[in-house]
This record gives C-alpha cells, structure tokens and sequence, in this order.
C-alpha cells in the first residue's frame, strides 16, 4: 500500500487484509511486551495542523509499538502557523528522511495533494482532512463492528447482512463519509439520518438510504447506530435551532436507548457531547463500544503503519 | 523594420480563400494573387485567418501585482491567443476605480504595444460595494471607459446595482455583474451537487449565481439600462438570460473557454489548478452553455485570464487561488468545445471572440472584421494542427493553466495588431520590436 | 525449470518419526514441551510432531504457531508480507522448552526472527529447533537440532516443500532453473 488517503479506493479484500493484520497485531497488544521491532529504523511524522490529541497519540501509540522514531509537528506555535506553507513543510520532512507521513488537516484533499504533488516520497497516511474523509477511523469502526458480531472468529470476514445507521451532522462529517464507503465495500447497509439541513444536496450517488427520521430508522432494528459528534457552532449557521431540539429529534436518549434491541452495537467516533447527541447512559451501557473503538484504534493504525512502510515501497 | 505584410492563400471565415495585404496600420487590399512591393509574406495556405480577437474579460493584474502579470506580459499572452484586444478588469491595486489609474493601465498598454489594453472601471469605489466610483469621470478619460465592473465580487446590494445600471445610461456605458450571492457562498471551494458532496468541500450553489441574474435582469429591464452578466456558468443561468432576451432585456452574456470544456469532475484529483470562480460545473452545464453559445443566448466568449503566482496554486485546494490563465489558450479550447463539436463555425467564432465582445464594449477600433479599411488586426489560425499543450505554449507569467498536458486543436501562427506582426511562425516577436512598432504609430497619429 | 524428487511421502513421514524420538529423547519425556511450527508449512509440521508424539506417549499434545514476520529484517526488500497468526498453547512457554519447527532451514534467518518474538513472548528455559530440510548457506550461528534430512543444494536452487493438508500430496523436490 503506497499511502492510504481515503476508504473510497478500498477494495474489499485489502479492507478485509487490514483488518486481519489489525488482529494480528490486537493479538501482540494482549501480551506484557507490547511492542514489535517491525518498523525499527523508520521515521513516522505526525504532522497535524488541526487540534487532536486523541487521534495523534493513537498514531504516535501506534508508531511506537511497532519501534518507528516518532516525530510530531503540531501546526500550532510551529513556522506552519508563520505562513510557511504545506509544499515548504513537506520538503522540510523529506529532508529529514520522513518514511511516512500521518496528516491531519482542516482542508479536504490535503493529504491528497501532498501524495501526488511530487513534493515527498514518503507514504502518506490521512488522520482526517475537512470534511472529506478519515479512513482509519472508519478502520476502526468496522474492526469493532467485527470484533462484536465474529468474535474469534472475525479473521477473513466481511460485514455482510449488518445494518449500520449513522446519525448526525453527516454534511460535515469525515467520520461519515469514510464509513459510508468503507462499510458499504465490506456489504454492509448503511442508513444515514440527520436534519435535511445537514446531508449533502445530492446524495444520489452514495449507496445509503436517507432518513429524518431518527425513530423510523431505529424501529427499523439495525445491527449497530453510530452516533456523529456535533459541533454547537451549527445552531449559529441554522443548521437546527437549537441544541435540545436536535437532542430531541437527533439524539440517542434514554428512551430511545431502551427502545433497541439488548444486542445493537452503539458508536461513536467521540470526543462525545454527552446529553447532547448521546445520553450518558447510552454512552456507558454495555451495548457501546466507545473504549473498544480507542483500544482498537492503536491496533488499527498499527496495521495501517504496517501494510504503508514494510515491503517493497516499489510495489 | 516592414509595415507591409502579405498573408497569402488564407480562408476567411466563411471559407473564401483570399489574400490579404496589411499596410500602414490597416488591411489595405483584399483579393486572390496580390502583390506588395517590400512586404514581409506569410504563407497562410490551409490556415483560416480570423478578425483580431477582442478578449472583454482579462486580468492584467499590473498596477499591483506584478508578480502576477503586468500589461506587457498579460498583452504577450494575449497576441500569443490570437487575441488584439483586451479588456482590463478593475481589480488591481489600486483599483481601477478613478481616471488615473484607467489611464495609467491605457498608457501601459500602448507602450507594451501587443494589445490594444481597454481599461475597465470599478463600479464602486475599492470594490468594496458601497459607494459607487466615480463612473463619469472614467467615462470622459483619456481611456473612455464603458464597461464597469466589480468582478471578483459581485455588486449585491440591490440599490446600488440599480443607480449603477441607471447613471451609466448617461454615456451608452455597461455594467458587467459578477453574479454570486455573497451569502449563499460563504467559503465556497467548489460547484455544489453530488462531487462536493463527496470530497466534502463547501458548494458554490448554481442558485447564487441565477438569482443575482434574475435580479439584475429585471433591474435593468426596470431602468431601461444595459447589462452584461460575467462568465455565465450553469444551465439555470441560461434559461434566466433565454427568459430575459425573450422579453426584451437588454442583457448581454459570456462564457469562459473553460467553462466551455471541463467540468466539475476534474475537482477529484484536488488539483488547484481547477479552481476558479465561478467553478467547474456539471457536464449538463457545459452542454447548456455550448448550446446557448451556439443559439446566441450567451453572446460571446470572454477568457477571464486570471494569472497567480506558482504558490498559490502549488498548495492544499482550500488555499489555493481562484482563477485560470486563458489567453493562449482561448482558440483552442473554442475550437475543441464547440467548433469540434459542430456548433459553431469560424464566422461564429469570428462573432464570439471579436465583433461582438468589440460592440458590448463599446470600442470601435476593433471587432470591423476582415474588410478593406478597417484597422489591421488579424489572426492567423492553423486549425488542423494538434498540440500537447504545455508551458511552452503560455507567454504571460501564470502557468496555472488546467490545459497543460491536454492535447489541443489548432495553433495561432501569426497576430496582428494594428498592422504590425505580435505574433509571426508561432512565436511570439522581442518586446523591443513590438514597442517601437507601437511607437511609431502613436507617433503618426499625433 | 526442472524438478528433482529428493523426499517422497514415506520418506517424510519417517523423517518426522525420527525426529519426534529423538526430541522425547533428549527431553526426557514430553513434559515441559512446547512445539511452536513457524507459518505456514512450519505449523503444519509441529502439528504432526504433536500427533506422533501423543501416540507415543499417549497424552494428548497441541502444537502453536508463531508468527515472525513483524521481526524479519528484510521486510524492505519483499512485497508487503500478510502476517499469519501467533497461537501460543494455553499454558504459556515461561519455564518450557520450546521446539521451533519450521520446513526449510537456510540462511537462519528465519530463526534469528523466532528468537526474537519468543523473547517478547516470555522466557523459556530452552529453545530448540527441527527442520525437515537443512539446505545449508547458512548466514547466522545458528545449526538445528533436530533435522529430516541435509540436503546440500545450489543457491540458485529452490527447496520446494509440499504437504498434503495444503498441496494435496507430501512431497519434497529440488527445483533448479533450466540452463
């Protein structure tokens, strides 16, 4: 794999080859010595220009394990924030002999532009760019999906026959759209239910189902619900009113916690505003995965470390 | 240094295959086996020799940002189109929002001797949309403005789009509206529709630009004032301007070439390059505009050359500058969209890139055609040529052009301006030359 | 390519005969014996060591497996390698005596990497190795214990290993690129 920058060119069977690389290397962080010397002598960056310290030490975990020197380049307090721009710091990290390059960015498409733009060898890994796509958090998710339906025996699988439904601000969501790609090429069905405002104009081409209403598509019994986190910021661009009539139209309370079938599987990509699009109690129930999806989060971008800088980089 | 030249064995437009003399500054003879004593012959045989071409929206970005363009290198990339004429958008720094600065670009222009550079004035003073310019005063400059535009931002406040539209009228002027709903396109990177719902970049809505057009259409309809809408971009546009010219309005419209020919598809590759506002539409959108090109609904072709720096293109999609470099390209991509295609022929195109940006600007010096007496301007054009277009082929200083790599039809062999040689075998003549051809003829005019 | 037959079905089967009596010999017995095969060939082979050794002794025996490609060191200079997982009998290695079984033995390579994963498994009190080809060429200090069977080759050769629960038929052959 020469960079992974989004879930949309992932056919299934290199998903279903991470994913069984990712267990492998779940297996390795059940044992007292964590760590692997796989990419001993190989030099990750961190080059984040958004704010997100669950996402980067997740990576930086993950680097870790696997023996890479980690670098992080936070933007902020950095020459990046002086105007030094994105070709400028990509050149200075090839200088540095940078192997890969974890970026998150705000605009959509930088981790794309810096793959092809000719500016730096090093594989490209994308920790989340605009509103476009975060695919190893997707990963992550359908690692976990896995994980709870197949068990032991998850290696190999797709998600065939799931029903996944995603709720929230899926116009701005990266979360979203790496998930609507990536669990639709796995053969699950997705269902995406938001306020009208806060789905794309022309969703014609995405293979979901659209809904505004969250208890339909909840009456509707699906396998997992996956909560969005949604920023206040929206009311102010009336997006919706306010945030209790989002709450009560959008959000996974009590009721509709109670409401779902014992089995369902709750998500949520977090940082949570719980109370807001999910209720405490949703939240820490046993039916959410939340903290299997961090834990699985460091095995996951282990796997993508993994599968970006061993082998060939030819190939 | 000749000022006789002999294009021999050229099709008109219209397929007469004739020579042509140039001599003193004008087309003197028309006619098949002339002869003239001392003068330079170009061999058009098999070439199509077209009226100069007259672009009405270019930015020349001089004064301001010179490290963009300035009017001599915005004029080289222009002959090197094929092109005798431009008209200078306003917003430079300072903008073109009094008689000095109009006058200055005018001057410029005639020193450079490429093009002949018509200054366009701002409609209100810095663009900023409040307070209108001091539109009279351009008018009765030296540089006898007519055409009046804030493009880059568009004129939204609906009172001073109506006084605008109406204090014009007092000297045949023009309004040139950048149609874009501020409000609508707050941030916007790219067409709003099934494409930027999957990159996840904002949308620029059709709606904020049809609405504005809409509006103004009926504005000017209501002062019985003249309008030119700016690089018209999606299909909704052209039924409001259909609609508009059923009725009467006295609307102009234009399409860019590259609205003419890419489409919002090319966004996927997050390629700065394909940025510009108005954005890359839908396909269906650059049908429309061909069509409505073609049945005179859109009148003419404009280039909207907007020339930056490598930085500004060479960086992530949301920082990178809107705009495209055009000019040299022009012809070309004409040819590919619509003459390829059947919709139009080269008397068409002779309409679209000459004569009539030359009427709705109001200048008379060019846009006559090819007739004996009119001002020599003139452009060669080998149409069965084909070319990887690439950054050989660009003559102004941006090389932020979507072409580069695209295989294109036809070559400008030869541009002529005023009579004198800007372009000849394709290339481009020394700026030295050019100037004192320039010099001698403002000279004899004095 | 021509393909020379060096081990047939009988021979490999009484090669791992051999070898599982003369690990519970120099064991003193099956207690404390953990067989860890290397993939993929490897495991299929410990599995049928542990097999022959529970008929031998009687006491039913499991074999692991261990994966060592996250400590290779010539990662770069392959195509990306899948992993394979890492089964580690219930009762852990600390304290045990580890047989490594892998099917082809040459630079040592391989082993040099099974070292390293045992180590951050846990600690053994010893490892020992069988293979059922030694080829020889070896690159590092490291020499089997127990072997099916010394087959000097040329390093243009290729030791091609075939077992039935994967090839369809147990079958050992030198395979040399024609001339």
């Amino acid at each position: 794999m020469r960079h992974l920058l989004s879930t949309r060119d992932l056919d299934q069977e290199s998903a279903v080859r991470l994913l069984d690389v990712a267990e492998d290397m779940a297996d390795t962080q059940q044992r007292e010595v964590k760590k692997l010397p796989t990419l001993r002598g190989k030099t990750v960056v961190n080059l984040f220009f958004e704010d997100s310290t669950r996402t980067r030490i997740s990576f930086e975990a993950a680097s870790k394990r696997l023996s890479a020197d980690v670098i992080n380049f936070s933007a902020k307090g950095s020459s990046v924030s002086k105007g030094e721009s994105l070709k400028d710091t990509a050149q200075t990290l090839q200088a540095m002999g940078a192997d890969a390059v974890v970026i998150r960015h705000p605009a959509s498409g930088a981790p794309q532009t810096l793959a092809t733009s000719g500016w730096i060898d090093a594989g490209i890994l994308n920790a989340g760019d605009g509103t476009h796509e975060h695919p190893t958090q997707a990963l992550l998710d359908a690692f976990t999906i896995r994980k709870r339906v197949h068990g032991i025996a998850s290696r190999g699988r797709n998600l065939d026959g799931l029903s996944v439904t995603i709720v929230g601000d899926i116009l701005h969501s990266r979360v979203a759209r790496s998930n609507v790609w990536l669990l639709t090429t796995l053969g699950a069905t997705v269902t995406l239910v938001a306020p009208p405002t806060l789905v794309p104009v022309d969703t014609r081409a995405w293979p979901v189902t659209i809904s505004y209403d969250l208890d339909e598509a909840l009456a509707a019994g699906p396998d997992v619900v996956m909560m969005l986190r949604i920023q206040g910021e929206r009311m102010r661009d009336a997006f919706f009113p306010n945030s209790r009539e989002y709450s009560r139209r959008w959000g996974l309370d009590d009721g509709r916690l109670h409401r779902l079938d014992p089995t369902t599987i709750v998500m949520h990509p977090g940082p949570m505003n719980r109370g807001l699009e999910i209720s405490a109690a949703a939240a820490d129930s046993p039916m959410s995965t939340v903290r299997e999806q961090v834990t699985n989060g460091v095995s996951v971008r282990m796997a993508a470390l993994y599968l970006l800088l061993s082998g060939d980089r030819e190939n | 240094m000749t000022n006789t030249y002999l294009i021999s064995g050229a099709a008109l437009p219209d397929g007469t295959r004739t020579d042509i003399v140039l001599r003193d500054g004008v087309l003197a003879e028309l006619g098949t086996g002339l002869s003239a004593a001392g003068a330079q012959r170009i061999d058009a045989d098999g070439l199509v020799a077209l009226p100069g071409l007259v672009d009405l929206h270019t930015h020349l970005r001089e004064p301001g940002y010179e490290q963009s363009e300035t009017v001599l290198t915005g004029t080289q990339a222009a002959a090197a189109g094929g092109f005798t004429a431009v008209f200078a958008m306003a917003n430079t720094s300072p903008v073109a929002d009094t008689a000095g600065v109009v006058e200055q670009e005018l001057s410029l222009g005639e020193q450079a001797g490429y093009a002949t550079v018509q200054p366009i004035g701002a409609v209100t003073v810095g663009l900023a949309g409040e307070q209108l310019a001091e539109l009279g005063a351009m008018a009765s400059s030296r540089a006898r403005v007519r055409v009046f535009s804030d493009d880059g931002a568009c004129v939204w406040d609906p009172v001073l789009m109506r006084r605008a539209l109406e204090y014009v009228k007092s000297f045949d002027g023009v309004i040139a509206q950048h149609a874009q709903e501020p409000r609508l396109t707050v941030g916007a990177q790219m067409n709003e529709g099934a494409v930027s719902g999957e990159l996840g970049l904002t949308g620029w809505p059709a709606v904020a630009e049809e609405s504005i057009i809409a509006r103004d259409v009926l504005l000017a309809e209501h002062v019985g004032s003249s309008l030119h809408i700016c690089h018209v971009s999606t299909a909704g546009s052209v039924d409001v301007l259909r609609w508009a010219k059923a009725r009467g309005i006295r609307v102009t419209a234009e399409v860019t070439p590259h609205h003419l020919l890419l489409d919002e598809e090319l966004v996927r590759s997050f390629d700065a390059r394909y940025k510009v506002n108005p954005p890359l539409r839908r396909r269906e959108d650059v049908l429309a505009l061909r069509e409505a090109l073609a049945d005179g609904t859109i009148d003419i072709v404009a280039t909207d050359h907007a020339p930056h720096p490598v930085e500004n293109k060479d960086c992530e999609w949301d920082a990178a500058a809107n705009g495209m470099v055009g000019l040299e390209s022009a012809l070309s991509v004409v040819h590919a969209s619509v003459v390829q295609t059947g919709q139009l022929n080269w008397t068409d195109v002779a309409r679209v890139l000459s004569s009539e940006p030359a009427r709705i600007g109001r200048i008379t010096s060019h846009g006559q055609g090819l007739v004996v007496g009119a001002p020599g301007h003139v452009t060669v054009y080998d149409p069965s040529a084909s070319r990887a277009f690439g950054t050989a082929d660009l003559a102004g200083k941006g090389v932020n052009s979507p072409y580069l790599g695209r295989t294109l039809p036809g070559r400008v062999i030869a541009t002529f301006h005023s009579g004198f040689a800007t372009v000849l075998d394709g290339q481009l003549r020394p700026a030295d030359e050019v100037a004192g051809s320039a010099e001698q003829r403002m000279a004899a005019r004095v | 390519m021509s393909a020379r037959v060096v081990l047939q079905q009988a021979d490999i089967a009484r090669a791992l005969t051999r070898i599982s009596h003369e690990i519970l010999e120099s064991n003193r017995g099956a207690d404390d014996l953990v067989l860890l095969g290397i993939p993929t060939r490897g495991v299929l082979l410990a599995d049928r060591i542990a097999g022959i050794i529970s008929e031998i002794t009687g006491t039913p025996m499991e074999a692991g497996s261990l994966d060592v490609t996250m400590y290779r060191d010539d990662l770069a200079k392959h195509p990306t390698r899948t992993p394979a997982p890492t089964r580690i009998p219930a009762s852990g290695i600390d304290g045990k005596t580890v047989i490594l079984v892998d099917d082809v033995l040459y630079s040592g390579r391989t082993i040099r990497a099974a070292l390293d994963a045992i180590n951050d498994i846990g600690r053994p009190r010893a490892v020992r190795l069988a293979a059922l080809v030694d080829r020889g060429h070896r690159e590092l200090p490291i020499r089997p214990d127990y072997v099916g069977k010394n087959l000097p080759s040329a390093q243009t050769e290729r030791i091609n290993v075939r077992l039935a629960e994967l090839d369809g038929a147990d079958l050992v052959s030198i395979d040399s690129a024609a001339s």
